[in-house]
């Protein structure tokens, strides 16, 4: 009886039902500064993201590190409060301040109650115009920064990353450690940090989501109260870079009993007119469901490994086709091989019309999953701007999933998957597998 | 503070689930239970603000359950239950989930083990009519066991060989337990892992699969009657196992002797002490203690604020990082953690010595008043963020129910935290006693031994 009942489920799976509505307004501050709102008032509380694009990209040549660690020190102390007492004055108002900083992006990621509006915002407009950067504090938090440092050195995972990242991307932004290195996170100085600072936080580069117990009319007050005296514009964004990858293996020696493989190839950005034959091929080779190909082929049928995934890894100034899987030193050069024949298996026959059927039906069925709760909403709406979406893209997102065709994906897969450019770094005392 | 990549991940899994959402009828959060003739508990979050829900079955089976010498035995089959039963093929379940737009799982523990499915409200009853299949239904085959047996010992590779701090770990709690099966870690030595079988699996489940032994907890868009009605269909006609044993198991004694853990590894990068203490967890209906070991690791270890925080970071410069952990939630005896990452030039043992003078000022200084004030006030405020999240809220009832609580003790949490006074914090302090502690060091191999 049961496969019956699912049969008839996926029969209706078309006829998906209307999700809650995400309305979405457009709100530009009387300060000139754009935003865009949800709003949410059956819970007493808002949630708010700020990012300002080039993030950790637009460090200055020689000061790499210098945006990671003013941003990490955009909560220890502002205004007339020192760290702690800013900690307190938070803690005070039960607010959460989230800043963090990424090679596309710095963020900041904001809660706070509703009852706690105003004294919150004033703090953060402290944490983000009138940082202190105190002596004391910027070398506790460069010491933090070693360590981690220290800890990603050792760490097979990171390992991997770096190594492809220099390879791929060599003197660009993309193809360093973004934290710094030791040498160029030890000679940062307070002049430094000021330096980022002025070159990030600034108002033509900011994006906006806010989802909650706010009004447009508060929302302008708020972006103007935040940003109204930041600098208009920043550094130069750093140029467009192609990835260089070349088919063959980088082994990398280090002792541990698992091999952990970073693999891609060029990728397609997210304005390509591809861009989404491509997301459905990507998941249907090893889009993270235990449905995909290489999840069935590599774990699955044969054991070699607890996960295995690819990713579109398109990104502002670069794209790349990405994957990683980790096996035991005896098996990584199976897994390797299994993954290279499916490369080379999608690339060549395409994919199968009941593939792209659950694909679509997946796809289409889990986007409005994803509006569940109103910081996740914030992070969506600033995610949308990121890429250049119109507000009104959701109601149109799976339209535009359903429209792929299968000659569309067979197309994608012949001009994107290039198995013979496919790179693998490997990670680990791999049994049988070297660089080539 | 600059997130700690490494050390945050151990405290994170640490951190205690510091308040409960208050049920409060006019808003989402809504809680509802009852419990089916067959001995089944059910719990309903409502959440009416986007059609999605979540379905979840939690068993009251986790790895501190199983058999002597067959540790992994109840995370193994967690992973077999996604094969063939009766009426599903291999893998089914999770491709029915997938094609209606939804996405599933499971994960173990020491004191359960939870199936979880989330997706369109209106697909509730598909996902129960395969759950309720696979809770008496597995079919498995013996190249099921093959493979997946090398499914997770990659995942132990990938989770702890891999990783020295989560080795570190394991030894710690190896240690800190002499006579409780905490001490195994849960998803089982690699030498026992191996010898896993199709007759271990299936024990397991024959032993602890049954309605009476499992809580159903459904989170989202949905009405207890509708839960109600869809949970008598599909999982009320499955039989009580009237021969469930009791969950019995062996206790601590009194620990009487401090002990030290030294690991070395070369692939340490970041030299660190960690130290644990066996205490008691939340009691049903006399949780007290607990609550008062939840706020004072929120005094001890909680961020910038911190008592240990302002020692070690601020004060002096002896720390990069330093950090609490307490979670009540708990069938038996559990641990309070502290973590303490040594300042570049601190040595292990002088960090530990400024640790425990730390420990030792707090016992004379006492509580903070205004510091009690703003934890509680943030414990407040997190009973109005957690109404955004209702999955939260149904994880932490699942969680509770399968670790020896009731709804009444969920429910009475947060004002038993509120209560909570500067004596009662000062008296938990006193639980952290030397005696029945583990103090461990991890660090590379010294000089000479680096091969």
């Amino acid at each position: 009886m049961i496969r019956f009942a699912t049969a008839l489920f996926v029969g209706a799976a078309a006829a998906l039902p209307a999700y809650a509505e995400v309305d979405i307004q457009t709100v530009t501050s009387p300060g000139g500064i754009d935003a865009w709102l949800v709003e949410e008032h059956s819970l007493p509380f808002v949630a708010i993201e700020i990012a300002f694009t080039g993030g950790t990209s637009l460090d200055v040549d020689g000061k790499r590190g210098a945006v990671n660690l003013m941003t990490g020190l955009l909560e220890e102390g502002s205004g007339n409060l020192d760290a702690r007492g800013f900690a307190r004055a938070k803690e005070a108002l039960a607010s959460s301040f989230g800043f963090s900083a990424g090679p596309d992006q710095l963020t900041i990621s904001a809660r706070f109650l509703t009852e706690n509006f105003d004294e919150s915002v004033a703090l953060l407009r402290d944490a983000m115009q009138k940082p202190r950067f105190d002596d004391g504090d910027i070398e506790r938090v460069r010491a933090q920064v070693l360590s981690n440092l220290a800890f990603d050195a050792k760490d097979p995972n990171d390992i991997a990353s770096k190594t492809f990242a220099t390879m791929a991307y060599g003197e660009h932004p993309y193809g360093t450690v973004e934290a710094g290195t030791p040498e160029s996170l030890a000679a940062l100085t307070r002049d430094d940090l000021l330096e980022a600072h002025r070159n990030v936080l600034v108002r033509d580069r900011v994006l906006v989501g806010a989802v909650g117990d706010i009004t447009p009319e508060q929302l302008g007050a708020l972006l103007d109260a935040v940003m109204g005296d930041l600098p208009q514009s920043g550094a130069m964004m750093p140029p467009k870079i192609e990835p260089q990858i070349k088919g063959g293996t980088t082994v990398v020696e280090f002792d541990t009993p698992q091999s952990v493989a970073l693999f891609g190839q060029r990728g397609i950005a997210v304005d390509d007119d591809d861009y989404f034959a491509a997301v459905l091929l990507n998941q249907i080779l090893g889009g993270g469901s235990f449905e995909s190909r290489l999840m069935q082929e590599v774990r699955e049928k044969r054991g070699l490994t607890y996960g295995v995934y690819s990713y579109l890894s398109s990104r502002n100034l670069a794209n790349a086709y990405m994957g990683s899987v980790s096996s035991a030193n005896d098996r990584i050069g199976e897994a390797i091989e299994v993954i290279r024949e499916q490369w080379r298996l999608a690339a060549q026959d395409g994919v199968t019309e009941k593939e792209l059927q659950d694909a679509k039906t997946y796809l289409t069925g889990a986007y409005p999953l994803r509006f569940d709760g109103n910081s996740t909403i914030a992070g969506i709406l600033v995610g949308m701007q990121l890429i250049g979406l119109d507000a009104d893209y959701i109601k149109t997102r799976n339209e535009r999933v359903e429209s792929v065709t299968l000659e569309d994906v067979k197309r994608v897969a012949g001009e994107l998957m290039e198995p013979d450019a496919l790179h693998f770094v490997v990670v680990g005392k791999p049994e049988g597998v070297v660089s080539e | 503070m600059m997130r700690y990549a490494r050390t945050a991940l151990l405290s994170a899994a640490l951190m205690p689930a510091v308040a409960f959402a208050q049920t409060s009828p006019e808003s989402s959060g809504k809680v509802t239970d009852f419990v089916l003739d067959n001995g089944m508990q059910v719990v309903v979050v409502e959440d009416h603000r986007a059609p999605v829900v979540q379905h979840m079955l939690w068993y009251r089976a986790g790895s501190a359950d199983e058999p002597k010498g067959s540790s992994g035995v109840a995370h193994f089959l967690e992973h077999l239950l996604f094969k063939a039963t009766d009426k599903l093929e291999a893998g089914e379940l999770s491709a029915t989930v997938a094609a209606n737009g939804g996405r599933d799982n499971a994960f173990t523990s020491y004191d359960y083990t939870a199936y979880f499915q989330r997706i369109a409200s209106d697909r509730l009853e598909l996902m129960m009519t395969m759950e309720a299949d696979r809770m008496k239904n597995i079919r498995l085959t013996p190249e099921n066991i093959a493979t997946e047996r090398k499914v997770v010992i990659e995942e132990r590779n990938q989770r702890t060989e891999n990783n020295p701090q989560a080795l570190f770990g394991e030894q710690i709690s190896a240690a800190q337990y002499l006579n409780h099966r905490y001490g195994t870690p849960v998803i089982g030595w690699m030498h026992e892992m191996e010898e896993l079988d199709l007759e271990d699996a299936l024990s397991f489940y024959e032993t602890y699969y049954s309605p009476n032994n499992t809580v159903l907890v459904v989170s989202g868009d949905v009405t207890p009657d509708e839960v109600r009605a869809l949970a008598e269909k599909y999982y009320g006609p499955i039989p009580a196992n009237p021969e469930l044993p009791e969950r019995l198991r062996t206790e601590e004694p009194r620990q009487n002797a401090e002990r030290r853990v030294i690991f070395r590894d070369a692939r340490v990068a970041q030299p660190y002490i960690s130290r644990s203490y066996l205490v008691p967890e939340r009691d049903s209906g006399a949780q007290e203690t607990a609550a008062a070991l939840t706020i004072l690791s929120e005094i001890l270890g909680g961020g910038t604020t911190s008592f240990l925080t302002e020692k070690l970071q601020f004060d002096t410069q002896v720390a990069t990082y330093s950090a609490t952990g307490y979670s009540g939630v708990s069938l038996d005896d559990t641990t309070f953690r502290i973590i303490m990452v040594p300042a570049d030039g601190v040595s292990l043992e002088e960090g530990e010595a400024a640790l425990d003078q730390a420990l030792a000022e707090f016992t004379k200084k006492g509580v903070d008043a205004e510091q009690l004030e703003r934890i509680k006030l943030q414990i407040r405020a997190s009973e109005i963020y957690a109404q955004d999240n209702v999955d939260g809220i149904a994880n932490r009832y699942g969680s509770a129910l399968t670790s020896g609580l009731t709804i009444e003790d969920v429910q009475a949490w947060p004002d038993i935290l509120d209560a909570v006074t500067a004596e009662d914090i000062m008296q938990a302090a006193t639980l952290l006693r030397r005696e029945a502690s583990v103090t461990g060091w991890l660090m590379r191999p010294e000089q000479g031994e680096a091969q």
